[in-house]
């Protein structure tokens, strides 16, 4: 068992953050990076193929870090690997250590930079979720017996701001049918609707040891909050922070939405709203410390 | 129907290169539709050659171009020209290109793009709903087929990437499962939504697909 899902279990608000890793072979950021942070969090994502742009692979980085004595959370999508190929890196993944799966579908080839590639989509999010839990009780896919078992902690993602919401919460439902232990929410900004959202969660999660971790994106300037309004399906920042971030001089813009961030840890944890929460800066890791500093964390 | 579209007038020039004598076949069914082959496309295109300096020495609609008997019949009812002709350039679905590569050894040229089967909304409107996977699901789905219609052929429910109802891939189109959604709503059968539902079993029809419909053999469930 890893030290992110010992932190789960033992109900401790759990922190993690996330490395997004390069686009080719300099690592030396995303090294500073996971030094700067593996020991300060509970664990680190290490995203896939993100936004399906072409990056050093996500095993390789999660390999890394445990090797290094963190927790890394193996983001893993459906777009790029059939089922075959999928369940080998499951195994693949757990012979290097790694314990913790992030089970996502992933964005479309579309939006991303090999924008003719063939996207695979031969499983799903939930059906991907219905694997590892397969694997981890000691068979794969097609019903075979495995030489030895997996010990994954399944994690999902959701999205609280969904337009329409109701089919969101249905696959939410569904995924926790199929065997999800933890969720990382996409991006949150309102507080309020979060905590309704929140509520809603924990009537579904209710006897079930479904850990729930809020997705925080550092707000960097007002045009980045604007933008992912306008661009990002399933982000809303609302009228107030946009406002707040706007009230600052350009270059402290940073620094407000380290503060809005670490506002928000604060509340989801001390109002006891959800279980954890993951922190992403987006390339900008090294200000992650800082603002687990101004919400008390460490 | 099958949807296809013309190639660029230049790029079937470059597959002719230096062949000068061409044959012209349409199809009578699908690209006439689309107007991508019918009588009226395929005497453009002979204009079209011609002022590019070839010679069109035959052309054909066909009733049904991918009927390979019918190709084989036409091209020994028009023999001479059939014989002397460089290469066919032919207007109708990839099956009907294929079909007169059966009737001919000479250089077959696709004059179009095949896009997808389509379904037609209105004149020269189409849209696919179907992707022809060889196992139907859906009665699953409120008749709404997510493998076709949600850009990722998810089977569980709408991803992050739902925007108001429409899909982030092309916010033009609509997320297929917020049609499901709805549907199933309407028809309140919304619990199956709720049904977690395994992955397609994508060799359920063996490529390349044959069939043999004479085979009455019931338990191979043959038409």
């Amino acid at each position: 068992m890893g030290k992110y899902r010992e932190a789960a279990e033992s109900g401790k608000f759990v922190v993690s953050g996330e490395i997004g890793p390069p686009k080719g072979t300099q690592v030396d950021d995303m090294l500073h990076h996971i030094d700067l942070l593996k020991d300060m969090v509970d664990g680190l994502n290490v995203t896939d193929n993100q936004s399906a742009v072409l990056r050093l692979g996500s095993m390789a980085v999660s390999h890394h870090i445990v090797s290094e004595g963190g927790d890394a959370v193996f983001q893993m999508t459906t777009r790029d690997r059939n089922r075959l190929a999928l369940q080998n890196d499951l195994l693949s993944a757990h012979f290097l250590g790694i314990r913790n799966v992030l089970c996502l579908t992933g964005d479309h080839v579309s939006v991303g930079d090999h924008k003719d590639a063939r996207e695979v989509y031969d499983f799903e999010s939930v059906q991907l979720i219905q694997a590892v839990k397969k694997m981890n009780e000691g068979f794969d896919w097609a019903g075979n017996e495995l030489q030895g078992s997996t010990d994954f902690y399944i994690g999902a993602v959701v999205t609280p701001e969904s337009n329409p919401i109701e089919p969101q919460k249905a696959k939410f439902e569904k995924k926790i049918a199929a065997g999800a232990q933890f969720f990382q929410t996409q991006a949150v900004y309102d507080m309020d609707n979060f905590q309704s959202f929140m509520e809603y969660a924990r009537g579904v999660t209710e006897g079930k040891d479904v850990k729930i971790m809020a997705g925080l994106v550092v707000l960097t300037s007002v045009g980045m909050a604007k933008y992912m309004n306008k661009f990002v399906p399933g982000v809303f920042v609302p009228d107030n922070l946009l406002e707040e971030m706007a009230s600052v001089p350009k270059e402290e813009a940073l620094k407000k939405g380290m503060e809005i961030c670490a506002r928000h840890i604060k509340l989801l944890k001390e109002k006891n709203v959800c279980d954890g929460v993951h922190v992403m800066a987006i390339g900008k890791e090294e200000i992650v410390p800082e603002i687990l500093q101004l919400a008390d964390l460490v | 129907m099958i949807i296809s579209q013309q190639k660029p007038f230049e790029e079937i020039l470059e597959a002719l290169g230096d062949q000068e004598k061409v044959y012209l076949v349409g199809c009578g069914e699908c690209a006439t539709m689309t107007q991508s082959g019918g009588e009226d496309e395929i005497a453009d295109m002979k204009t079209r050659l011609e002022a590019a300096g070839k010679t069109v020495l035959g052309n054909d609609v066909a009733h049904l171009t991918c009927h390979e008997l019918d190709m084989k019949r036409i091209f020994r009812q028009s023999k001479d020209a059939a014989k002397e002709t460089d290469a066919f350039i032919v207007f109708s679905c990839g099956a009907g290109t294929q079909s007169v590569r059966e009737a001919t050894d000479k250089h077959v040229i696709p004059g179009t793009n095949t896009l997808f089967l389509g379904n037609v909304k209105r004149n020269l409107q189409y849209e696919e709903k179907c992707s022809l996977c060889g196992e139907c699901v859906l009665d699953e789905y409120g008749s709404i087929c997510p493998v076709t219609r949600c850009a990722k052929g998810i089977l569980n429910g709408p991803c992050g990437g739902t925007n108001n109802g429409q899909c982030e891939v092309d916010p033009d189109k609509p997320c297929a499962w917020v049609l499901i959604h709805n549907q199933l709503k309407k028809e309140d059968r919304i619990e199956q939504f709720m049904k977690i539902q395994g992955p397609k079993r994508w060799n359920a029809v063996e490529r390349p697909g044959r069939l043999d419909a004479r085979d009455k053999d019931e338990e191979k469930g043959a038409a």
